[in-house]
């Protein structure tokens, strides 16, 4: 018998599962539950998207392109970038991965190697913590906080750099808190890391859910900073395209064509029919992604005072598709919450703490939902709490 | 304000507390411009959709093709409007098509009652030169509400993303 446990690598073994495994195979089990769960679209593909895949399908257009992308892409994104968030990218800056994620993966490879120290602002998405640990680097956490509306301020990030540091993730619009950068918080950011080495993992996935008037800012737009910004950026929120899994980054050539490498040996390149796809995405579609935001934005508003109404403090985000209400006045811990509310009124909302340890004492509630579907869901939030006060 | 009239056509039982919510106005706002498009008559009215099927399986609807000979003066709407107050009418439209001019859709207990009423109201009326009475089958989507159960999510919702 071969011990497993032996040939697996140590880095591999020791990564913990994903914390609120245990919370869904819960919820799994439950029947009929209302989820609010979902990081993903409710709307499909805009439909001249999906025809330009099928119209890449039936001429054929079935091979690999170029390791960086189809140059028609790599084009739209340098032009798409500075239309929408006045970034100046050549098309050689740019190149086309398998979702943001694998542009994640790749900076965070390039970039850390044993010992480093890479900063990460929590709560967040789950996937920086891993990448880091599998390439040998340390995560130093930052916690943001509710008092500071969920943002990075420049004294947090003062107190963690260290000479170790050598990246800084950047998650705004955030997953899970909704929390944004704007200008004059990224200045502050700016001013701290202008001077020093420190690179900036610039996660903008959902930039173009950006509310609130003001658009989305990238850190790479301010002084000073596009040297030392990778941007990661990609069409599954923007668009509606999260199964075709197709993202970019843009960055600085000395650094974009050393993840190059890493993508060309590991993956070779993105998928074909998802790029021909995405031109038309990116070329044609900003009135699709503003009647989506549309939607996105009322359900926010909605969904807010929904919350702040039953008694549960929920600040106001500006970006992503989240709201992040606080549970602490219920006396129970986030994954109890949870748990309590999934059995008896069958509601599912992810616990906070499964985005790092200053999401305790709050709850994801994602509104990628019909409004109907929302409804539904706040008036059981809401009969609940009633009867934990009886 | 086009906002409040979609999310109006697709559900208008929101009260003006959720509208506020939703559109980010104050409550009197909304009021305010319910009541003008009221006025306006931008708003015509409210009503249920209503699946008459599961109370009465003989309950039918029928689209009816009538061919008029429009009035001097009047054009089609004096013959409209007479077919207007008919109660089993619900719906008079004036249609731009070469084999016939008005689309009228009618409800009524039975497949015999609805041809009686076509033979017996519409085809005496004196501009009516033809009549041609298409029943339904079938009701799957009325005003953006399908009549087959909910669409399913079919997005795996639980999955850390």
């Amino acid at each position: 018998m071969i011990d497993y446990s032996k040939v697996l690598s140590e880095k591999v073994a020791d990564l913990k599962p994903s914390g609120i495994r245990k919370f869904f195979d819960l919820a799994a089990e439950v029947k009929d539950v209302i989820a609010l769960t979902i990081g993903e679209p409710d709307f499909k593909t805009p439909w001249h998207i999906r025809e330009a895949g099928i119209d890449s399908l039936k001429k054929g257009r079935t091979w690999y392109t170029a390791n960086a992308g189809l140059a028609e892409l790599r084009d739209e994104a340098s032009k798409y970038l500075k239309r929408r968030f006045n970034l100046e990218y050549n098309a050689s800056d740019i190149f086309i991965t398998v979702g943001g994620s694998e542009a994640i993966d790749l900076t965070i490879r390039a970039i850390i190697d044993n010992g480093d120290e890479m900063l990460l602002p929590i709560p967040s998405f789950v996937c920086y913590d891993p990448i880091c640990k599998l390439a040998g680097g340390k995560v130093v956490t930052i916690e943001t906080k509710r008092e500071n509306d969920f943002r990075l301020t420049a004294e947090e990030l003062r107190a963690a750099i260290t000479p170790k540091t050598k990246l800084l993730v950047l998650p705004f619009p955030n997953n899970p808190t909704g929390a944004v950068m704007r200008r004059e918080h990224l200045e502050e950011i700016a001013e701290v890391l202008r001077g020093t080495d420190i690179m900036v993992l610039s996660d903008e996935i959902y930039a173009e859910l950006t509310y609130g008037g003001e658009r989305h800012v990238s850190i790479a737009e301010i002084d000073g900073m596009k040297e030392r910004t990778i941007i990661v950026n990609g069409f599954s929120k923007a668009y509606a395209m999260t199964g075709w899994r197709l993202g970019y980054v843009a960055g600085p050539s000395p650094i974009i064509s050393q993840m190059l490498k890493i993508h060309q040996y590991a993956i070779m390149s993105s998928p074909t029919t998802s790029q021909y796809a995405a031109v038309v995405a990116m070329r044609d579609c900003d009135k699709e992604v503003e009647e989506m935001k549309n939607q996105y934005d009322m359900r926010r508003r909605y969904l807010v005072k929904a919350f702040n109404d039953m008694g549960l403090d929920c600040f106001t985000p500006e970006g992503a598709f989240y709201v992040f209400p606080c549970i602490k006045s219920t006396g129970l811990s986030s994954e109890e919450f949870c748990e309590k509310l999934l059995h008896s009124k069958k509601v599912a909302v992810v616990p906070g703490g499964a985005f790092g340890s200053s999401g305790e004492g709050f709850v994801r509630v994602s509104y990628s939902y019909s409004l109907d579907h929302l409804m539904e869901a706040t008036k059981r939030i809401k009969e609940f709490l009633e009867e934990m006060e009886k | 304000m086009d906002q409040l009239l979609k999310l109006l056509e697709h559900n208008a039982k929101l009260t003006s507390d959720q509208l506020s919510a939703l559109l980010g106005k104050s409550e009197k706002e909304i009021a305010e411009a319910i009541a003008e498009y009221e006025r306006e008559n931008v708003i015509i009215g409210y009503n249920a959709l209503i699946n008459w099927e599961k109370i009465d399986p003989n309950d039918c609807t029928a689209v009816i093709e009538l061919k008029v000979q429009p009035k001097r003066d009047y054009g089609y709407d004096e013959i409209a409007a007479e077919i207007m107050r008919f109660d089993e009418v619900q719906t008079v439209w004036l249609m731009s098509s070469s084999s016939y001019d008005l689309s009228v859709i009618v409800r009524g207990h039975s497949f015999k009652d609805i041809s009686m009423f076509v033979a017996k109201r519409l085809a005496t009326l004196d501009s009516v030169t033809s009549t041609a009475t298409n029943f339904v089958l079938k009701r799957y989507k009325e005003h953006f509400f399908t009549f087959e159960d909910e669409i399913k999510d079919e997005r795996r919702h639980l999955n850390i993303d």
